[in-house]
């Protein structure tokens, strides 16, 4: 069965906490906070970006899976909404940086907070149909949001990378399913620095409707329930909007909470989701099913249907956990995070 | 600086992503950057490619106030010479860490950031960088 | 020894006239007026005539970088009136003058040349400090060090930290070099700094790579430097005071700081001293005056130790005793050294030369006169130390 040999994550160093944000605009922090269930977010030094934190992952994965050779990696997929080049893949970069360079196929997906997901798809039918024995997925971003926009308090960075494959796996895969809408909830045009967002209408026509029927047609397909599984992720902009989800398809809150990391690092948008995922996998143990599904604006989500395996108690402590990051950090003022984010007019490179 | 082609980087991609060097075959020497010509076996050298694990310990170190063209928003930077675990040092950047924290034998490992970029119309230049290690951060 | 070159020189070589700019912000003077100044003051005080000079040499780093002008060799010797005198640009970074001198030294030794004009020069003032700073760190491994963000300040502070680590240098030690240096500067008139400065003035001026502060560092200036060599035996045509190159040697270490043996020493220096006083016959107690290449504080530091003046870790020691200043015992950088009299790199390594000449002839001024000199030596380093001549005169008279 197809499943995941490997994973690794990566959350840069920095934090912005709301209040902070709050502060410049002259808002009201605790609405924010009550309102998001975010406290901080993560945000990446000036030195880093999308293939910086993809590449800091992949090797994270590739840490914790000795028995993979880089070169066995037949497709790697980088799924983010802020790719650094326009045209220029972000994959090819970090097939070089990882030395999984010439024999492979690589791309960029884009899927708004879902590419990652995406890339691992794509991945389990490559290895499905035996076109690869390894492929890596990951899902990476460094998101923008225009000052003062209420997307500031949340937009993060971070990045998860997925090895899949046959063999030595963690985790199998049991099923995926995906559904796929035209919504317009949220879009950036091509050249424009900034996403746009429907606002509320990101809500229940977008979110919910995919979280929702997604992961009820995997459940549907798999013929499981919602107690059938050890813990739920489900893509998080916010906190709230996730538990809302859990709520309404029958999860409980319990099964939510150890993969729930955006009230600490924010929503790192195709990171999210696999992200989470990793938080579960951190602590999860043999046997446990773990249902994930993913969201991505425009919109479409993915599930999937996990069930932990013996391995992961000697793969486990190979690379640092997601917890390790999400400790490791440094608080800046908003002034710091408008230099790292480049929001300064006139700065130089 | 600008003006340097897109080739005189790429052709360096290896080394910089990678961190890798030569061995000479002949004397066991090890070298970083990677050496055709082992200046101690020289023509009986036989240099081989090599990786490097990319752990080692600050050598050296100073705080870069007045940068040159292209690191001006980067200004103050630890810039180090580390003292690679198989032998040889390189100048690198240290970064995830204050300037105050850095202290010479300070164990380090590899990370992967940009080093320039060709303005923002021009390619962007990624390599090495040294950071604190996670066995350093997890004890504190 | 198969390049001792005190077997194969015909000829000894003499320096009959030396010519120099004041070291400073030129603002209204480009590269070329400022090598014809210190030109015509090298070959007036020689009285010699264009046409008899058979090679013309200019020390430059980088005419291309800073004032966008390649080609500077036949451009100097053309608004010198030289044509058709053979000119070469001659650039190894901040040794590009010593070497040029050696090259010059080289021509009349083989006894090919008859009267070589060595010139040094450079023009920094014309392009901003950043790019200054980007042009500099050309001088070491661009691809492995500048590339990463290593700057020529940065480079010679993580010598100094590695030095203060392993021998215990303090910081009020190596502001005494930058002191004593800028006293010194004070009684030079083409000196670009002639204002005193404190200890305390060095440890709070302005962060430029920690632990180095802008006091430890040379400046940028404009200026040149030349000098006129001719064999000894033709010496006493052109002056009555010929100084004798009693040795010019030149060592190359790694381009990189991190591929040396030893950080805190620049074995060039050493391999290239070494030769000098193999050939001379003259030992570093007979020296009686210094010029070295303190484009930073603790590039002094090194000299001394790697030229055999005190044991590697003690040259700290010789700055809290004052040894190192005029009228003391071992006068180190009279005319302010790169520090205070300025660092127009091209020009640097022939202006030691110039100032061990006026030295040992007795023409400097006030104050910074070392009485009764006889044998000066100079010491100019390119780079980190990739590149070390070292040069020792004599009073030929």
């Amino acid at each position: 069965m197809v499943g995941i040999v490997s994973y690794g994550v990566y959350i840069p160093r920095w934090r912005i906490k709301t209040e902070e944000i709050a502060k410049v605009w002259d808002q009201d922090a605790d609405r924010f906070k009550e309102g998001l269930l975010v406290e901080e977010k993560s945000v990446p030094s000036l030195d880093e970006d999308t293939v910086t934190l993809a590449v800091e992952a992949a090797r994270n994965a590739l840490n914790r899976s000795p028995e993979v050779n880089a070169k066995e990696i037949g497709a790697l997929y980088v799924g983010s909404e802020s790719h650094p080049y326009a045209v220029k893949p972000t994959a090819t970069i970090v097939a070089e940086a990882i030395d999984a360079t010439p024999s492979l196929t690589a791309a960029d997906m884009e899927f708004a907070c879902k590419a990652g997901t995406a890339g691992l798809q794509a991945c389990m039918g490559l290895v499905k149909a035996e076109y690869v024995k390894y492929g890596m997925a990951i899902g990476a971003d460094t998101a923008q949001a225009q000052p003062s926009d209420a997307l500031e308090y949340t937009a993060a960075a971070g990045a998860a990378a997925y090895i899949i494959g046959r063999d030595s796996v963690i985790a199998d895969i049991e099923g995926t399913y995906s559904t796929t809408q035209d919504v317009p909830d949220f879009w950036r045009r091509e050249g424009e620095g900034y996403p746009q967002h429907g606002g509320r209408f990101t809500g229940e026509p977008a979110y919910f409707t995919q979280v929702v029927n997604c992961t009820r047609g995997l459940m549907e397909r798999l013929g499981t329930k919602p107690k059938d599984y050890d813990y739920a992720v489900f893509h998080q902009p916010n906190g709230k909007f996730p538990l809302r989800a859990a709520q309404i398809l029958g999860f409980d809150k319990e099964k939510v909470m150890p993969g729930l990391i955006v009230t600490k690092i924010g929503n790192t948008y195709s990171g999210a989701s696999l992200l989470g995922l990793a938080s579960v996998l951190d602590q999860a143990k043999q046997g446990d099913r773990i249902l994930v599904t993913s969201y991505g604006s425009g919109a479409g989500s993915d599930s999937f249907s996990i069930v932990v395996t013996n391995l992961i108690e000697e793969k486990r402590d190979l690379a640092p956990s997601t917890e390790f990051y999400i400790n490791r950090k440094e608080y800046i003022d908003y002034a710091h995070y408008s230099k790292f984010k480049r929001q300064l007019r006139g700065f130089v490179n | 600086m600008t003006m340097y082609g897109v080739p005189s980087h790429w052709r360096r991609y290896k080394e910089r992503y990678r961190l890798s060097g030569t061995r000479c075959e002949t004397c066991g020497n090890i070298y970083f950057p990677p050496r055709k010509v082992c200046p101690h076996c020289r023509r009986e050298g036989k240099p081989v490619s090599m990786n490097f694990s990319g752990k080692g310990k600050v050598y050296t170190f100073s705080v870069i106030r007045v940068p040159s063209e292209g690191f001006e928003a980067y200004a103050p930077y630890v810039i180090g010479l580390i003292q690679l675990e198989e032998g040889p040092k390189v100048t690198t950047q240290i970064v995830d860490c204050s300037p105050e924290e850095v202290y010479i034998d300070m164990p380090v490992e590899v990370c992967f950031r940009k080093l320039r970029e060709q303005g923002k119309e021009g390619i962007i230049c990624y390599g090495f960088k040294f950071k604190p290690t996670t066995d350093a951060i997890l004890k504190k | 020894m198969s390049n001792d070159l005190g077997t194969l020189k015909k000829s000894d070589v003499a320096i009959v006239g030396v010519g120099i700019t004041p070291f400073g912000e030129h603002w209204d003077k480009g590269l070329r007026e400022l090598v014809i100044e210190a030109g015509f003051a090298a070959a007036s005080e020689a009285g010699v005539r264009g046409r008899d000079i058979d090679l013309m040499l200019v020390g430059n780093m980088s005419g291309g970088m800073f004032a966008g002008q390649e080609h500077v060799a036949a451009l100097v010797a053309d608004f010198l009136g030289l044509n058709p005198t053979p000119a070469v640009r001659v650039e190894a970074a901040c040794a590009s003058g010593g070497v040029a001198l050696r090259q010059g030294y080289l021509a009349i030794a083989s006894g090919l040349n008859n009267l070589v004009l060595v010139g040094g020069v450079e023009k920094m003032t014309d392009v901003g400090g950043g790019w200054a700073t980007s042009v500099l760190s050309g001088a070491m491994d661009f691809e492995w060090e500048a590339y990463f963000g290593a700057t020529f300040p940065g480079i010679y502070s993580m010598i100094a930290r590695r030095y203060m680590h392993e021998y215990g240098l303090t910081r009020d030690q190596l502001a005494k070099v930058a002191v004593k240096n800028h006293y010194h500067g004070s009684f030079n008139p083409f000196a670009h700094y002639r204002n005193r400065i404190t200890v305390d003035d060095v440890i709070n001026s302005s962060p430029v790579a920690d632990p180095l502060r802008l006091l430890d560092c040379s400046p940028i200036s404009d200026g040149a430097a030349c000098v006129l060599l001719t064999s000894a035996e033709n010496a006493k045509k052109y002056t009555d005071t010929p100084i004798i190159i009693k040795a010019c040697e030149q060592a190359s270490g790694t381009l990189t700081l991190f591929d040396r043996r030893d950080i805190c020493t620049i074995d060039a220096t050493i391999d290239a001293a070494n030769k000098a006083y193999l050939n001379s016959h003259i030992s570093p107690r007979d020296v009686d005056l210094l010029e070295v290449h303190d484009c930073f504080t603790i590039a002094e530091i090194l000299a001394l130790e790697d030229l055999g003046f005190c044991e590697k870790g003690q040259a700290g020691k010789m700055y809290d005793e004052g040894q190192t200043y005029v009228g003391a015992t071992l006068p180190v950088n009279t005319d302010g050294g790169l520090k205070a009299a300025g660092h127009p790199v091209g020009a640097t390594g022939v202006k030691q030369i110039v100032e061990l000449v006026k030295q040992l002839r007795g023409e400097a001024e006030k104050g910074r006169q070392v009485s009764g000199a006889e044998i000066g030596l100079a010491q100019n380093v390119g780079g980190s130390g990739a590149t070390a001549v070292v040069t020792i005169l004599e009073r030929g008279d």
